[in-house]
């Protein structure tokens, strides 16, 4: 059974169709990417995931078991973390504060202790503004910030909404290798990108989103070799 | 704009004039005019009937009492507002019930013979009273936010106010009818009545000022420590700041606000019993005034921010204590200093005294 299954959903905000009869999975243990142009419907996927927007039509099930029912938090408890777009740290607190928010509804507290110290080593510059007020932090470091924080919450399911942008490409490459690793520990990843060279490269499969519908999947590499995915997406002529 | 020379300190100060529109100018000019008028009235009063500096430090000892209670009942009103943007104009009613609850407690244990009786048992039941305050105001505050806010969240803003207000008439009307149009008087134990002269200063402070004002300061210590250092008063922080994504990180928004209320309602209950102490007389309509008093300290030092509220009480305590005698004025209008004092305050720093953060928040 597929940890993620996305099938036939349909969203709206207000009377604007975001997404029309979406179906997507995601297997335990993968990498997969949701590339596709800005107003596509990426971050509506990803907050119809998580129960921020309940969709009119289709189902969002978690190992079989239909999400609908459960309110935001809840589903936070059954193992789903978003890195939101654009960050959206707590400015007011503190770095610590911020990752223990990520924790939050955790009670394994040596489990917490361990995921701090993980985190700590990924981001060793988090370590150094620990008790800094988040609000103070550069853009990049807010990110690792934002990407830390859903660490912190050892989801099963991670959610990541652009976690490149706005950042310098030595950090870009950072946080995908970061990605890679949080993977390999056992976290499974729906990767949402503009950056669509990375995100191919780091991601198992890959999903193309066109206003609001799939237009395309398969694997990383079919895609990376797909001619209107090199047009549309890689810019290669 | 553009054709202005970037250069000059005149054009730039020209230039900065055009930019602040007509009506608050005018605004700013009327507030000037008021506060000249005030420092005249005081200078003359001053001259003509000049006070020993001991009443002034006596004035301010009692501002300073005063304060702390409003600041117990302020909180409530900045901690709701920090986090639902919305004013509980309830909330001195909320207080209200807590001093009746006091009130019926002491009348008990002084028939029990409890407050008379050692020191250690008058001390035992003044706690019990302040206890069952705080209990029965966090239920109502709690219930009113179940039955008159929840259901309206994410309605427009003026409509929960509207139901605030009607919730406030509910809540003194019910006690009218339940307690009767009679002043219920607190009646003080003998180990908080009288006080103490300082040495030779003629300075006289009583008991119960001392109680209330260390109460005050212990409750405020302890709602700091809440907020600050648990887990609850970190998910309130981040509810305030952003509902989504607390609620994103795991957070049950439902029940932080109901924490938030119950919090405050627990601090405005400690404010009723105080005030009883205080004012010796509760009614079904003793909240409405120092509601309003508590509302104002709260936009004083900046609503939405917890220490501008114990900042912004202490000193509009004091400002009422003082006001009628700088001013040569009956102490009857002191109510109306107080609410001057908002007016003002909003004409020159509309976030309040200790505000920015609330408009870097907002920003
Ligand atoms: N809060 C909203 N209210 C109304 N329409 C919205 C709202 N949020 C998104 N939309 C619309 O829904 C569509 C999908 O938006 P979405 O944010 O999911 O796009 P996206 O793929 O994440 O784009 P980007 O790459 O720019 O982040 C867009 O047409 C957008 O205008
Ligand atoms: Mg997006």
């Amino acid at each position: 059974m597929a940890l993620l299954e996305v099938r036939d959903v349909h969203s709206y905000y207000g009377n604007i169709h975001a997404l029309k009869g979406l179906s997507i999975t995601v297997e335990e243990g993968e990498i997969v990417t949701l590339i596709g142009a800005n107003g596509a419907g990426k971050t509506t996927t990803l907050r119809t995931i998580c129960g921020v927007i309940k969709p009119r039509q289709g189902s969002v099930s978690l190992e079989g078991e239909n999400l609908e029912p459960f309110k935001i938090h809840e589903i936070v408890y059954k193992g789903v973390a978003l890195v939101p777009e654009g960050r959206r740290i707590f400015s007011r607190l503190t770095v610590y504060e911020n990752l223990d928010m990520g924790a939050y509804h955790r009670i394994d507290n040596d489990g917490i202790a361990e995921d701090f110290d993980r985190v700590f080593v990924l981001f060793p510059r988090l370590k150094e503004r620990r008790n800094q007020v988040a609000g103070t932090l550069s853009g990049g470091e807010q990110q690792m910030l934002a990407t830390a924080r859903a660490l912190m919450a050892h989801p099963r399911l991670m959610l990541l909404d652009e976690p490149s942008m706005g950042l310098a490409p030595v950090l870009v490459e950072s946080i995908f290798e970061t990605i890679q690793e949080i993977n390999r520990e056992g976290t499974t990843i729906l990767l949402v990108e503009q950056n669509a060279h990375m995100a191919l490269q780091v991601a198992h499969r890959g999903y193309v989103l066109q206003t609001g519908e799939i237009v395309l999947d398969g694997t990383a590499e079919a895609l990376r070799n797909n001619p209107m995915v090199q047009k549309s997406y890689l810019g290669i002529e | 704009m553009e054709t202005l020379p970037k250069k000059g300190p005149y054009r730039q100060a020209l230039a900065a004039i055009r930019r602040i529109n007509q009506s608050r100018i005018f605004i700013i000019s009327f507030g000037i005019v008021i506060i000249i008028l005030l420092i005249w009235r005081i200078v003359v009063v001053a001259r003509q009937t000049p006070f020993p500096p001991q009443y002034w430090a006596f004035q301010i000892i009692n501002g300073l009492v005063l304060g702390g209670v409003y600041a117990l009942v302020a909180l409530g009103y900045t901690m709701v507002y920090g986090i639902l943007f919305m004013i509980n104009f309830a909330h001195g009613e909320v207080m209200m019930m807590g001093g009746f609850a006091g009130f019926f407690t002491l009348q008990l244990l002084t028939t029990l013979g409890w407050t008379e009786g050692s020191p250690y048992l008058s001390a035992l039941s003044i706690l019990l009273v302040i206890a069952a305050g705080m209990i029965v105001s966090v239920l109502t505050g709690v219930a009113l936010e179940r039955i008159a806010y929840r259901p309206l969240r994410t309605a427009p803003r003026l409509v929960p106010l509207i139901s605030a207000i009607g919730a406030s008439f509910f809540l003194q009307y019910s006690a009218l009818r339940i307690f009767g149009v009679t002043p219920h008087n607190y009646r003080k134990p003998e180990l908080i009545s009288g006080g103490w002269a300082i040495g030779e200063t003629g300075i006289f402070v009583t008991r119960t000022g001392v109680f209330i004002f260390v109460t005050s300061i212990l409750m405020m210590i302890g709602l700091f420590l809440i907020v600050k250092r648990s887990k609850m008063g970190r998910a309130m922080r981040a509810v305030a700041e952003d509902k989504e994504i607390a609620s994103l990180m795991g957070v049950d928004i439902d029940k932080v606000i109901a924490f938030t209320f119950a919090l405050g309602s627990a601090l405005a209950g400690a404010g009723g019993v105080m005030f009883g102490f205080h004012n010796t007389v509760m009614r079904f309509n003793t909240g409405f005034i120092p509601g309003l008093k508590a509302f104002t300290a709260a936009v004083l030092g900046g609503i939405g921010n917890i220490p501008g509220a114990m900042f912004g009480s202490l000193l509009l305590g004091v400002i009422e204590a003082l006001g009628p005698s700088a001013l040569g004025v009956p102490t009857e209008y002191k109510d109306v200093i107080a609410f001057s004092i908002l007016v003002l305050v909003l004409i020159f720093r509309p976030t309040g005294l200790l505000g920015e953060v609330l408009t870097e928040k907002k920003a």
